[in-house]
């Protein structure tokens, strides 16, 4: 998903028309671009930079649905919930080894993401203030990474693509376990239908604004699609998720919550679609410059993470390195 | 920090009379480290039944500048090929 939104974004490249055009040709004729191949410099910067944004997202995202793995319902519920937690975690490192492949250093994106210099997805900078919100977040921030993931799947770049397969392959049950839980909440008491209403509220539009800004707006996007590092623009993708998940809200019993979506005949070349009310963008460019209610929380959780895990990483290194001048002075010996 | 981690690449075998596959990569300390972090990594979903890890500096690879010297000359030696060779059909499948 969390990639869509590409922000900031950098496709300018300074190589000769030659070299460009020979490139374009390559990706034109769908040949797949592999880590050690000759690539524009824009290029590899675009993408160290999407699956920089893309793994981050992956890892902070484990936060917001952490917080309620010991407040779980019931026990099958935990279990779920774990599992997926994990899975978050798997997705962000499978990333961050497709990024290394470009050159640039874990150590880099670490501190990137710990200084605040790196961006992620900021539907995780919203709080998860109830148990509704867990089923809301599988339901509709799953359901939109699949509908950007399953296209990256194709991106141009070898390794990025084999590792949106991987993560394609896992998501599909991290959307269903929280749909299920909207479903059981929505059978429910009234209470439980109500909390599910809420965080059907409160994480609409978020979720609407992961696709990124619309395409007039989205300065880079271009270039992106000519390299095939992403194959719809953010407005198709969003329209996509829409049309796939008010139908779902329906049979869930609920209501979206914005009063100008209605059914247009004309949306998708004539076959029909929902039309959305304008999204605030204000809101999202607040969010995403560090005002959400949770970034400095998501960053903090994070680095004291890594800080208060430095140890171990010192005393494996140690335990190695010792290992290490153990067996050569046997061999000396 | 993690730079002094060492890099580790992961391959798979998804079940016996397979071969083992790469699948990404890990940074770990050391070797038995690496495995345990490309069990919770990469085999979450009964993905294989074997894996191995690889020091990522002690892998060569050929260089994609020199591919077409590598690789070309292959494709000029059709002789090569079952298809070149003329059996008459009585003779049979061969
Ligand atoms: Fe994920
Ligand atoms: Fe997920």
């Amino acid at each position: 998903m969390y990639s869509q939104g590409l922000i900031g974004a950098d496709g300018r490249t300074e190589e000769d028309e030659t070299f460009l055009e020979a490139f374009q040709k390559r990706i034109d004729a769908e040949e797949k671009i592999e880590p050690k191949d000759a690539m524009p410099e824009g290029y590899r910067r675009t993408l160290i930079r999407q699956i920089g944004q893309h793994a981050h997202s992956e890892i902070v995202g484990m936060l917001p649905e952490g917080n309620w793995i010991t407040r779980a319902p019931t026990l099958k519920r935990k279990a779920a919930l774990l599992a997926k937690v994990q899975d978050e975690g798997g997705h962000g490192l499978y990333l961050y080894a497709a990024a290394e492949t470009l050159g640039v250093s874990r150590a880099q994106m670490t501190e990137e993401l710990h200084s605040g210099k790196a961006k992620y997805s900021s539907i995780f900078n919203y709080p998860t203030l109830s148990w509704a919100d867990i089923g809301a977040i599988g339901w509709l921030v799953d359901g939109a990474a699949i509908m950007n993931q399953i296209p990256l799947c194709r991106c141009s770049f070898g390794p990025y693509a084999r590792a949106m397969i991987r993560i394609c392959k896992e998501e599909s049950f991290h959307q269903r376990q929280g749909y299920e839980i909207m479903l059981t909440l929505c059978r429910g008491t009234p209470e439980q239908k109500e909390m599910a209403q809420d965080a059907l509220n409160r994480f609409w539009w978020p979720a609407l604004m992961m696709f990124g800004p619309h395409d007039k707006d989205s300065a880079h996007s271009e270039q992106s699609m000519k390299w095939k590092i992403k194959r719809f623009s953010n407005d198709q993708l969003r329209q996509k998720f829409i049309d796939a998940t008010v139908p779902q809200a329906e049979y869930l019993g609920l209501s979206v919550p914005d009063p100008e979506l209605h059914w247009d005949p004309e949306l998708n070349d004539g076959k029909g679609g929902y039309r959305h009310g304008p999204i605030d963008w204000d809101e999202f460019w607040r969010v995403v410059k560090g005002d959400g209610a949770m970034n400095r929380d998501r960053i903090n959780a994070r680095r004291r993470a890594w800080e208060e895990g430095a140890w171990v990483r010192e005393a494996a290194l140690a335990h190695a390195e010792k290992q290490r001048s153990r067996a050569a002075k046997l061999a000396a010996e | 920090m993690t730079d002094e981690m060492p890099l580790w690449e992961v391959f798979i075998r998804p079940r016996n009379g397979l071969a083992h596959k790469h699948v990404g990569s890990v940074h770990a300390a050391d070797a038995t480290l690496a495995l345990d972090a490309a069990r919770d990594v990469y085999t979450r979903r009964g993905e294989g039944n074997s894996i191995w890890v690889v020091p990522s500096a002690a892998i060569t690879a050929s260089d994609p500048e020199h591919a077409d010297e590598t690789f070309d000359p292959t494709a000029d030696k059709i002789y090569r090929h079952p298809t070149f060779y003329e059996i008459p059909e009585d003779v049979g499948h061969m």
